[in-house]
């Protein structure tokens, strides 16, 4: 594996390293990984924010937070209550895109053998149907390190 | 037994009808719980097993049980407490428990599931050399948890006198003793699948109860919140005022109003760095089921909020605070008394029945919560400390889960002996700190390791330690341990663990405000300040944890 003091004693899963590389090279992969970041990124900074805003005006704008919108429901419990509203609805939301978007993305990504040793040709055509038979080399790696 | 002789010694109070139906139920779910256990070791041969439960839990299992190992006593019977004391303020505890799931959902379980085995520190060490970062996560993966573990066995402690209605220092020591040696048990014996198991049964008896007192409670104000709430303001004295945030978190100087921010930002941003949360995502097949355990996860951690707010404005409405403070000042009893009022009132048979049901589930609360925290802190000193430290990755499977269990016998032990000299003090604040510690020493790192190529083994040794001394560090300086009058602390603070009189030098009791960006900044300088590169990694990293290649 790697240099004395740095034993690895994990498995890696049957790959080696540069059919990592290769993978992490492919144009499936980069879709992927692009895909997942334009989707999670923006909505993290957006959750956070929407939840500091209700922490700051809880703390600093209590006269607002303390205004009546219905019998004794007042904005600070309105508010309160759509931090549930739009945690549930990212949920469900992360939940569907991951089904319909990121799951048959992954399942695109040349991960075995055979698959991973396409070059990584980052100008290749985004076929989907990546045919498998790109290049019939040997298989990177031969031992499945059962756990 | 010891304990029941001891709490049936005690003087007899006025509402103590109920101790026999609590302790009998009680012993009932450890009944069944030890059984589950049992029959978890007859299935638990390897380490995947004992560290992981097989990795064979369904995600509504997985759910209920990341329900059942995260709704703490403090977060049933002190948010409710809260909502009944001091009104809306509640919500902001409530809100920063239940937000702090997304950064799980959508930045980490997954990935984490993808590309780790046991502990926290396989992901984190997965790019590094492994013995610096698994010594640093190791060791702040045990300060939080021991931490954590601190706050419920002290709070059980005190709970017991409350609930049973028992008085003295023998009856606390003796309920420290007994919920220590079940967890030993459950964690020593049953791994992660009893321990899991434990946690899927507490969380369906406390949401079955806590659906019984919120819709008993709306049911008397004709399923209309703004009665109920109007009710509450109205018992409560405090008008309009208890209903608005600010009575708890009231004080207007600016230390005070940051100190609410800095709680918040640790709320939201420590959940995903807590240990013996991040383990249950390995108990699931894969990363889709990781993902639906944190949704279904969600939804009943959200939906059991939402019923706090009911329960505890319902006591305030119900019970009235004057009723509650008699009995706990902080407000802990709220829940139960509420129990007791809604099944016919003190010295009723329906009434002390539902007050040792609540009674009763409350400390199979604490016994899931306890388990889960030993499991995680005696995971990370086998598989990171001994296995990968000490020995340096030459052990045998076998052994590692020796250690895991011996570990399991001595953290136990320890925190056992720590909560009956701590039983004194007032130790709540050690829940916010490790939250606190998670965002800040956890949390950086992790992301960083996740999303960040450049990031190396420096800046993931300086994130961790730095982030834990941060927080660690400006507690020590806070008004918890030095109680003397300021601005702040207009009333100072006769609990202080240190001094009442001398002024604390740092005004805030959260210290995540500052050391979560500590935490980032330390994790940034150290890679940035050292050559050392680790994208190849990154690339396996990645891959793996996207697609799911290699996953254990």
């Amino acid at each position: 594996m790697t240099t004395e003091s740095n034993p690895r004693p994990e498995p890696t899963g049957g790959l080696d390293e540069a059919a990592y590389l290769r993978i992490e090279a492919s144009p499936e992969f980069r879709r992927l990984k692009s895909a997942f970041r334009r989707f999670v990124f923006p909505l993290t900074a957006a959750f956070l924010l929407w939840y500091l805003l209700y922490v700051v005006m809880s703390a600093y704008a209590r006269d607002f937070m303390a205004k009546k919108v219905g019998g004794e429901i007042n904005v600070a419990l309105v508010f309160g209550l759509l931090q549930f509203v739009s945690t549930f609805l990212i949920a469900v939301a992360y939940e569907r895109y991951s089904r319909k978007t990121l799951e048959p993305l992954a399942a695109d990504v040349p991960t075995d053998a055979a698959g991973a040793s396409v070059p990584p040709q980052r100008s290749a055509a985004p076929s989907d149907a990546s045919g498998g038979e790109a290049g019939e080399t040997r298989p990177v790696a031969s031992e499945e390190e059962a756990e | 037994m010891n304990a029941h002789h001891v709490l049936a010694a005690a003087t007899a109070a006025s509402r103590t009808e109920h101790r026999t139906i609590s302790l009998v139920l009680f012993a009932v779910f450890v009944a069944v719980t030890l059984f589950i256990t049992i029959w978890a070791s007859r299935q638990t041969r390897t380490a995947a097993d004992f560290y992981a439960g097989g990795r064979q839990f369904t995600g509504l299992q997985n759910g209920l049980a990341i329900g059942g190992d995260y709704m703490s006593a403090a977060s049933f019977l002190g948010i409710a407490g809260i909502f009944a004391l001091s009104g809306y303020d509640g919500f902001l505890y409530s809100i920063g428990f239940l937000v702090a799931w997304l950064v799980a959902l959508l930045l980490v379980a997954e990935m984490l599931r993808n590309s780790g085995r046991f502990t926290m520190a396989d992901v984190l060490a997965f790019r590094m050399r492994q013995r610096p970062v698994r010594a640093a996560a190791g060791i702040s993966t045990i300060v939080v948890s021991i931490f954590y573990l601190l706050a419920q066995m002290v709070g059980a402690g005190a709970l017991v006198n409350l609930l049973l209605g028992t008085h003295g220092e023998a009856a606390k020591i003796w309920t420290i003793v007994v919920v220590g040696a079940l967890m030993i048990f459950y964690v020593v014996v049953g791994g992660m699948k009893g321990t899991t198991w434990v946690q899927i049964v507490k969380a369906v008896l406390l949401m079955i109860g806590a659906v019984v007192m919120t819709v008993w409670v709306l049911s008397k104000f004709d399923f209309n919140l703004s009665h109920l709430l109007g009710a509450a303001a109205d018992s409560s004295g405090k008008g309009d005022k208890f209903l608005q945030p600010g009575l708890k978190y009231g004080a207007t100087d600016v230390w005070s109003k940051l100190d609410l921010l800095s709680l918040g930002l640790a709320l939201v941003l420590g959940t995903a760095g807590l240990p013996h949360v991040l383990i249950r995502f390995y108990t699931v097949p894969n990363a889709r089921a990781a993902r639906t355990s944190v949704n279904w996860a969600i939804g009943i951690i959200g939906v059991f909020y939402l019923m706090t707010l009911v329960i505890g404005f319902g006591a305030a409405a119900l019970v009235g605070s004057k009723a509650i403070m008699a009995q706990d000042k902080g407000g802990n009893t709220a829940a139960p008394q509420l129990a007791e009022r809604l099944g016919g009132g003190s010295g009723t048979t329906g009434g002390a029945v539902f007050l040792a049901i609540i009674a009763a589930v409350a400390f199979a609360t604490i016994l899931a919560v306890v388990a889960g925290l030993t499991l995680a802190s005696s995971s990370s000193f086998a598989h990171d400390l001994y296995a990968n430290v000490f020995k340096r990755g030459q052990t045998a499977e076998k052994d590692e889960v020796r250690v895991a269990r011996v570990s399991a016998l001595v953290i136990g032990a320890i925190a056992i002996l720590l909560s009956i000299f701590a039983r004194g003090l007032n130790v709540a604040f050690l829940v916010a700190l490790a939250f606190a510690i998670a965002a800040s020493a956890n949390l950086p790192t992790l992301l960083f390791s996740l999303f960040w190529k450049r990031f190396n083994t420096s800046g993931a040794v300086a994130g961790i330690y730095g982030g834990l001394v941060a927080a660690v560090g400006l507690v020590l300086l806070s008004p918890i341990c030095w109680g003397g009058k300021s601005a702040t602390v207009p009333k100072g603070n006769p609990d202080a663990l240190f001094s009442e009189h001398t002024v604390a030098p740092f005004h805030m009791q959260n210290p995540g405000l500052f050391s979560i960006p500590i935490g980032f900044l330390c994790a940034y300088l150290g890679t940035v300040l050292t050559r050392e590169k680790t994208a190849e990694k990154y690339a396996e990293l990645e891959v793996r944890a996207l697609t799911g290649e290699g996953a254990h």
